[in-house]
């Protein structure tokens, strides 16, 4: 935290000014006030004092390894020592706009690496040329003669070097950045960094208690409050609604006056604030409050078991339209003259992100200016967030964003920064907010619950010639992205991720159907691919068996795309995949990545428990491509910590609502997994091309579903379409339980 | 009114009084009070092993305890465990890269400290048979079993 100090005492004036595309046009490089320590542009700060440099990482760190990765892609350009270089979290600019992220700052759907990839090398090359310019011009030579070597300028005709250190005592240089483009950043057969592991840089801090989350804040003389919630699922998104029709009615705080500690109680429009000095003070007090609530959402009608059959009844219902995208061929012409056809409903529960790390935020308004301090995915939103509800613009909103104890799209979420915003205009301090575990998961952003029906048109000789692919969901983007979405309501792009299958089939069909619900949905790790990928590849096998072919063949057969049919074929060797198993079975899927253009293939091992009806997944084997490999190591933990979240939502997560009340609490009714519940993960890495880039935090979640449902499959006869695959649902399919309904299994032959 | 209380313990071997309510868990009073943040809340409910410390020695969720019932004991935080991150598990974490996200990985070091002490050298069912009240989402377990396996093969 020195260096942050040194910052503010310094001030941080950044000498540049933005140019489309989120690219820096760097006007001066700027002195901070100590001799040698000086801004190359807004990524790259040299201290000669301290001969460090530092990168400013855009987004948060959330476990997924942006504050390593950014400043590797950076270090590789600068040509810097990797050993000199630090991390620190940049404030929220737009010139950190996440040029995939719809251009504001933020992070999610895996697109930290992939969306700043290309600013951040150019940061880099940028910064490398200023440095050059600069050394070249106290010697008196062209730039064009010196080169670099790490962390030092090099004039070999006059067997000379200067290290960057040094060249930032120097003056001032003046460069315009757009002279530097993409054809100076290196090939990658040029790369010294790129591809190597690198140890990450937030480790030593998170072994020692270190690390400052949100929920660490601490501001001298701060407040603290708990908020009382509505017993119906709300979390309002603070730029489109104030939560009102949930809130209080009536508020008797007499009782929690009375607790020490306890300062004030403040009725916000969604909800009741305890505030006081101390913070279980502050609990006591919420837990003394009595309120009655508005409840006026559509959410307390919502009654997710009788959702689920109603929109399963609505997905196969295709008179009734909704938005298609995609399409190609002609389906229903298709589905009409096939020789056979194959249909299928899936559906699939609420899941929640149960971030260790609860939602928390603390903020500090003084006069016109507010300080944030939040475990926040998106610095953007949070700023505009915490200016609409404070009458503030938002240049005067200052944005620190710390570690973020899990994120998984939760933290995207901005409800609690502007808790935290009124609270500290009300009291006129600064107040840490901090959620309850059981308001975290009774009050989250859930994965919408789906119901989706598909369809095959198979030919007389086999071939699949139409495909369809109806989900029924509520919609992410209209609660979180409303005006967006009320300007252009074409597809949700979180919920329909996945559903553009990839397989050559020529007549293509997708539709989102959308009912609204009242009920917060929002992000999630792989979101929609959660749910659609489990379709999609679960009905690929479907198909395979009504075809009586290889499932893992028949997939190589359909894709026509050649790094799938890599990663596929490969998998199948690591796997072994046609070994003959004693008790257990294994099952295949295959993710296109959704976003951007990774591969995955992945084969998993499963046995089940036909008494329990308990699954247990034994094996995976994953083969990826991701394009480029950043750091091996790094990609791996990935995949393998992808894969595990992956068989926890195939196997168990499952959020219930009834009357709009979320009847889960915590970890005991909302079980993740322990050590004991692992599988033995192999992971084996492909790279297609670094123009081929793209994210790997959610590639391994998605497959893992279909691949275990594909595989209890095969080793029951029985046909799961629900997820979770809970032991009750497996007992179901199996035929032990009786009289509790009977899944559908559709074949229209 | 309901009243706060004066409480002595000693955390990380130093005596410290605080003011607080009885019922406050130890968790809050490290956190809040001290300012010791490395233990970390996750659930407030002993069953997720965020907050683990040592009590009196032993690994235990500080959540489930009232200030009021640990006045005079004796208390170890991730901040006590070493000066500098320099406590073996500390440094077998490091070289293993095993935190993610990291909120729940002092809890899992307090925890392992713990077995260590009570099984130097534990199997690795052993391992997975002691680490599992401890929850970490991002599911980092196999850096978490190397690390302890490490240590363990080093002593």
């Amino acid at each position: 935290m020195e260096r942050r100090d040194f910052l503010k005492r310094t001030g941080l004036t950044l000498g540049f000014l933005v140019a489309p595309g989120g690219l820096l046009r760097v006007v001066d490089a700027h002195a901070c006030g100590e001799e040698g320590d000086v801004d190359l542009n807004a990524w790259v700060h040299i201290s000669n004092s301290e001969n460090t440099i530092t990168v400013k990482c855009p987004t948060a760190e959330m476990g997924q390894g942006n504050y390593t990765a950014i400043p590797l892609l950076v270090a590789e350009e600068l040509d810097a020592d990797w050993r000199t270089i630090r991390v620190e979290q940049a404030p929220a600019e737009k010139a950190y706009a996440n040029p995939d992220d719809f251009n504001v700052q933020g992070v999610g759907g895996t697109r930290a690496t992939q969306g700043y990839w290309r600013t951040v090398r150019l940061a880099g090359a940028q910064a490398r040329a200023i440095l050059i310019l600069n050394a070249a011009r106290e010697w008196g030579v062209s730039p064009a003669e010196c080169n670099t070597e790490p962390n030092n300028v090099v004039h070999a005709a006059a067997g000379r070097k200067m290290s960057y250190m040094e060249v930032a005592k120097l003056d001032n240089v003046t460069l315009d950045a757009s002279l530097i483009t993409e054809k100076h950043l290196k090939p990658s057969s040029q790369w010294r960094l790129i591809g190597r592991d690198a140890r990450r840089l937030d480790v030593p801090l998170k072994v020692t208690g270190q690390a400052r989350y949100g929920i660490d804040v601490q501001i001298p003389g701060m407040l603290y409050a708990s908020i009382l919630r509505p017993p119906v699922a709300a979390l309002p998104q603070p730029l489109y609604g104030d939560g009102a029709e949930n809130g209080p009615m009536k508020v008797d705080s007499a009782e929690a006056l009375k607790i020490e500690g306890v300062v004030k109680v403040v009725e916000l429009p969604h909800a009741v604030a305890v505030v006081g000095t101390d913070y279980w003070a502050t609990v006591l007090g919420k837990r003394a409050l009595k309120v009655e609530w508005r409840n006026g959402s559509l959410a307390s009608q919502y009654d997710s078991e009788a959702k689920k059959r109603e929109w399963a009844t609505l997905a196969a219902d295709r008179a009734l339209k909704g938005r298609t995208f995609g399409n190609a061929g002609d389906f229903d012409a298709a589905f009409k003259t096939a020789a056979q056809t194959l249909s299928a409903d899936y559906v699939t529960d609420h899941a929640h992100h149960a971030c260790m790390e609860p939602f928390n935020a603390t903020a500090s308004m003084m006069h016109n200016d507010m300080e944030l301090w939040s475990p926040t995915q998106g610095q953007t939103w949070a700023q505009q967030v915490c200016a609409k509800v404070t009458g503030l613009t938002e240049d005067k909103i200052r944005v620190h964003t710390t570690f973020l104890g899990g994120g998984f799209g939760a933290k995207t979420e901005q409800l609690p920064n502007a808790e935290t915003a009124m609270l500290s205009k009300i009291m006129d301090k600064a107040v840490k907010v901090i959620w309850s575990r059981e308001d975290d998961i009774k009050h989250g952003a859930y994965r919408p619950l789906a119901a989706q029906h598909l369809d095959a048109a198979i030919a007389a000789d086999g071939r699949v010639l139409g495909w369809s692919h109806r989900v029924v969901a509520d919609s992410v983007l209209a609660r979180v992205r409303k005006t967006a979405w009320d300007q252009n309501p074409a597809i949700d792009s979180a919920v329909a991720v996945g559903m553009t299958q990839p397989y050559g089939i020529p007549n293509r069909h997708h539709e989102f159907v959308h009912q609204a619900s009242g009920v917060p949905v929002g992000y999630w790790n792989a979101v929609g691919s959660g749910y659609t990928i489990f379709a999609v590849e679960s009905f690929v096998d479907e198909v395979a068996a009504k075809l009586g072919k290889d499932p893992l063949q028949l997939r190589i057969d359909l894709l026509t795309d050649t790094r799938g049919k890599a990663v596929l074929e490969r998998v199948r060797k690591l796997s072994d995949w046609s070994r003959p198993h004693d008790g257990m079975a294994m099952g295949v899927a295959y993710n296109h990545g959704g976003r951007g253009h990774g591969q995955i293939a992945q084969v998993v091992e499963v046995s089940v428990n036909r008494s329990s009806g308990a699954i247990r997944v034994h094996n995976v084997w994953a083969v990826a491509d991701s394009g480029a490999v950043l750091q091996p190591r790094h990609l791996r933990q990935q995949l393998e910590t992808g894969i595990i979240w992956g068989v926890s939502a195939a196997l168990r997560e499952q959020v219930t609502i009834k009357d709009g009340v979320v009847r889960q609490s915590s970890f005991n009714d909302y079980p993740v997994p322990r050590m004991d519940e692992i599988p033995e993960i192999h992971i084996e890495l492909l790279q297609g091309g670094p123009e081929l880039l793209s994210g790997a935090g959610q590639l391994g979640v998605a497959p893992m579903a279909p691949a275990i449902a594909n595989a209890v499959y095969r080793l029951t006869g029985a046909r799961l379409r629900a997820l979770p695959m809970l032991p009750e649902r497996m007992k179901l399919a199996l035929g032990v339980m009786q009289g509790l309904g009977k899944q559908r299994i559709d074949s229209a032959t | 009114m309901l009243k706060m209380q004066k409480f002595a313990l000693t955390v990380n071997g130093a005596q410290r009084e605080v003011t607080a309510h009885p019922d406050t868990p130890l968790l809050w009073v490290l956190r809040e009070n001290l300012k010791f943040t490395g233990t970390k809340y996750g659930c407030g409910a002993g069953q997720c092993g965020a907050c683990t410390v040592h009590l009196d020695g032993k690994p235990t969720f500080s959540c489930l305890h009232a200030i009021k019932d640990v006045a005079g004991k004796s208390v170890l935080t991730i901040e006590g465990l070493s000066q500098n991150g320099s406590h073996p598990l500390q440094k077998a974490w490091v070289e293993e890269q095993a935190p993610q996200c990291g909120y729940c990985q002092p809890g899992q070091i307090m925890r392992a400290a713990g077995l260590l002490k009570e099984t130097p050298k534990p199997t690795r069912s052993q391992i997975v048979e002691y680490m599992k009240t401890n929850i970490c989402r991002c599911g980092a377990y196999s850096r978490i079993i190397a690390a302890i396996e490490r240590v363990a093969s080093e002593t």
